[in-house]
């Protein structure tokens, strides 16, 4: 019924592996609100995996879940997570703590919000070396500064001086990439990176990802509600709503041929710019 | 008289920047931009974030004075109205805007938002009032019990529908829109555009439509206007825009749109390995 993998490797072990995960919310009134039901996926090693679904689909919950950043309120109910074949399942938080940046990055929707305002940008970016890695402030200023260059940022040495609020929005979301790059990781979960980004802007970071894919075999999970920047930019496509996976494909297939209604439905709705055709209701 | 409805002509808006001990040069925000709107037609405009776009949009609506140029509404002088005009002036011109949430009063009812407008204006009494909710709720697809409800108790969609009935209750013949569908979901965005087609036709409006989305321009416009920087690069109409760009920066942005649609005509990529 699912389509063989083009980047599942025989006898290998993916990136990373969800198996029958549900999140759950605690509510002061009532049940417990189920937000993510029995969700499994991989991701494959050299693969960009594209998580899809409208607002409230559970598919930033089921991302960050692979980190265990959940919200309080939320709690895993059952479903087993598999790192590079390894469980994250009975991690310590300090266990959690080292995968993080190390194994796993994680790059945001809102940079600016992410970044912090009273410290340079060369600091940041070159804090996770100084943490995970031991390596001098100065070291670290160092690596920042040929990270920034690896994410095409002009004038790294001086742009490594400046604060956050001197950056671009694309230029901001570029440095959350290079701080994500900075310890090599093998999985990069990328939520909703280019929404706030104007087009052209985001035409740059999608190539950037692309390149780094190519470059290094790193995974990507990028969660988006662009199908454009799915076809774009994906391997293989997840469709996810109300906490359920409706459908994976590869991309192609998934917009040539949609199998579930509902994938029909957001293919219907979505306009396009090269198709006068008016979307559907 | 021409039958273009909204005429503009070298419109132009500079904010001043205060700085200490120092003449600032000025932001120029939009600059000499030129463009009309028939009668029942639809401009989009589009363009990147600090394009002007909605600067522009704000001084058609007389939120903020251009800096030079005219505007011209009905081939009247909008910045030369006489103060006893403005008041028709802002029943014939109507906005609908992004973010409805944050242009509701969170305490009033649904009822009370879309009733505000009949009151300032003086329109038909208490009864006729209610009938004239009742049914632009209906026509924007709404319950009429939705009347009784908070803003907060509507989803994103429906307060759009809302700010829609709001934006027609008094029968304009221009709505000025600003990236009504932008912070909602695409099945959510597919029902609000064509509601807002299907409004604009039934009422026989003038419409401008702002937005960064270029497919959602093309879907809704006549002509289109694209924007940078503040001035307009290319203007026509919107099939010949889309399908045969002249200026770079158009060609540009066209380019960068990521579309799905392309997929079934694109040739597969090879895997790398």
């Amino acid at each position: 019924m699912i389509e063989p993998r083009a980047h599942a490797v025989k006898g290998g072990t993916p990136t990373l592996r969800i198996r029958d995960l549900s999140i759950e919310f605690s509510r002061r009134r009532g049940d417990d609100l189920r937000v993510v039901d029995r969700v499994s996926l991989d991701i494959w090693p050299n693969e960009i995996v594209g998580v899809i679904g409208e607002s409230g689909s559970g598919k930033t919950l089921t991302s960050l879940s692979a980190m265990r950043l959940l919200p309080k309120r939320a709690r895993i109910v059952q479903g087993t997570m598999y790192l590079d074949g390894t469980s994250l399942h009975d991690r310590t938080e300090r266990q959690m703590r080292e995968l993080r940046g190390d194994r796993i990055a994680l790059i945001p929707q809102d940079a600016m919000q992410s970044l912090n305002p009273t410290l340079r940008i060369g600091r940041q970016v070159g804090e996770p070396l100084e943490l995970h890695s031991g390596l001098s402030v100065a070291a670290a200023r160092e690596a920042a500064r040929k990270l920034l260059q690896s994410v095409h940022i002009r004038q790294p040495e001086q742009r490594v001086q400046e604060f956050p609020h001197e950056f671009s929005g694309g230029m901001q979301q570029r440095a959350m990439i290079a701080m994500g790059l900075a310890l090599n990781p093998q999985l990069i979960i990328a939520d909703e990176p280019t929404t706030a980004l104007d087009v052209t802007v985001q035409a740059q970071v999608l190539r950037l990802l692309r390149e780094i894919r190519d470059d290094k075999g790193t995974s990507i999970l990028f969660i988006t509600h662009d199908l454009g920047v799915v076809a774009e930019l994906c391997d293989w496509v997840y469709v996810m709503r109300y906490g359920r996976i409706v459908e994976e494909g590869p991309m192609r297939r998934i917009f040539t041929e949609p199998r579930h209604d509902y994938t029909r439905m957001l293919l219907d709705a979505t306009p396009s710019i090269r198709d006068v055709r008016k979307v559907q209701v | 008289m021409s039958r273009d409805k909204i005429v503009l002509d070298g419109l132009s808006k500079v904010f001043q920047q205060r700085r200490f001990f120092r003449a600032s040069d000025g932001l120029v925000a939009v600059s000499d931009v030129s463009l009309s709107v028939p009668s029942g037609q639809t401009l989009g405009i589009v363009g990147e974030s600090g394009s002007g776009k909605s600067t522009l949009l704000r001084m058609i609506l007389g939120l903020i004075r251009p800096t030079s140029g005219t505007i011209l509404i009905d081939g009247q002088d909008v910045a030369r109205m006489p103060r006893h005009d403005e008041k028709d002036f802002r029943r014939k011109v109507q906005p609908i805007f992004q973010n409805p949430a944050s242009s509701f009063n969170p305490r009033q009812t649904i009822g009370a938002i879309l009733r505000a407008p009949l009151e300032v204006h003086g329109i038909g009494d208490r009864h006729s009032r209610r009938d004239r909710v009742v049914a632009l709720l209906e026509q924007v697809g709404l319950p009429a019990d939705y009347a009784k409800r908070h803003p907060h108790q509507l989803s994103g969609g429906q307060k759009q529908r809302v700010a829609i009935a709001r934006a027609v209750i008094l029968k304009p013949s221009i709505v000025l829109a600003d990236e009504p569908t932008s912070a909602l979901d695409v099945s959510v965005q597919a029902q609000i555009l064509d509601l807002f087609r299907r409004t604009r036709e039934e009422m026989g409006l003038t419409s401008i439509f702002v937005s960064h989305n270029l497919a959602v321009i093309r879907q809704v416009s006549d002509t289109v206007a694209v924007m940078r920087l503040g001035r307009v690069v290319e203007a026509g109409r919107v099939d010949d825009i889309f399908s045969n760009p002249q200026n770079e920066y158009t060609r540009a942005l066209i380019d960068a749109v990521p579309d799905h649609a392309a997929v079934i005509n694109r040739p597969e990529r090879i895997a790398t390995t």
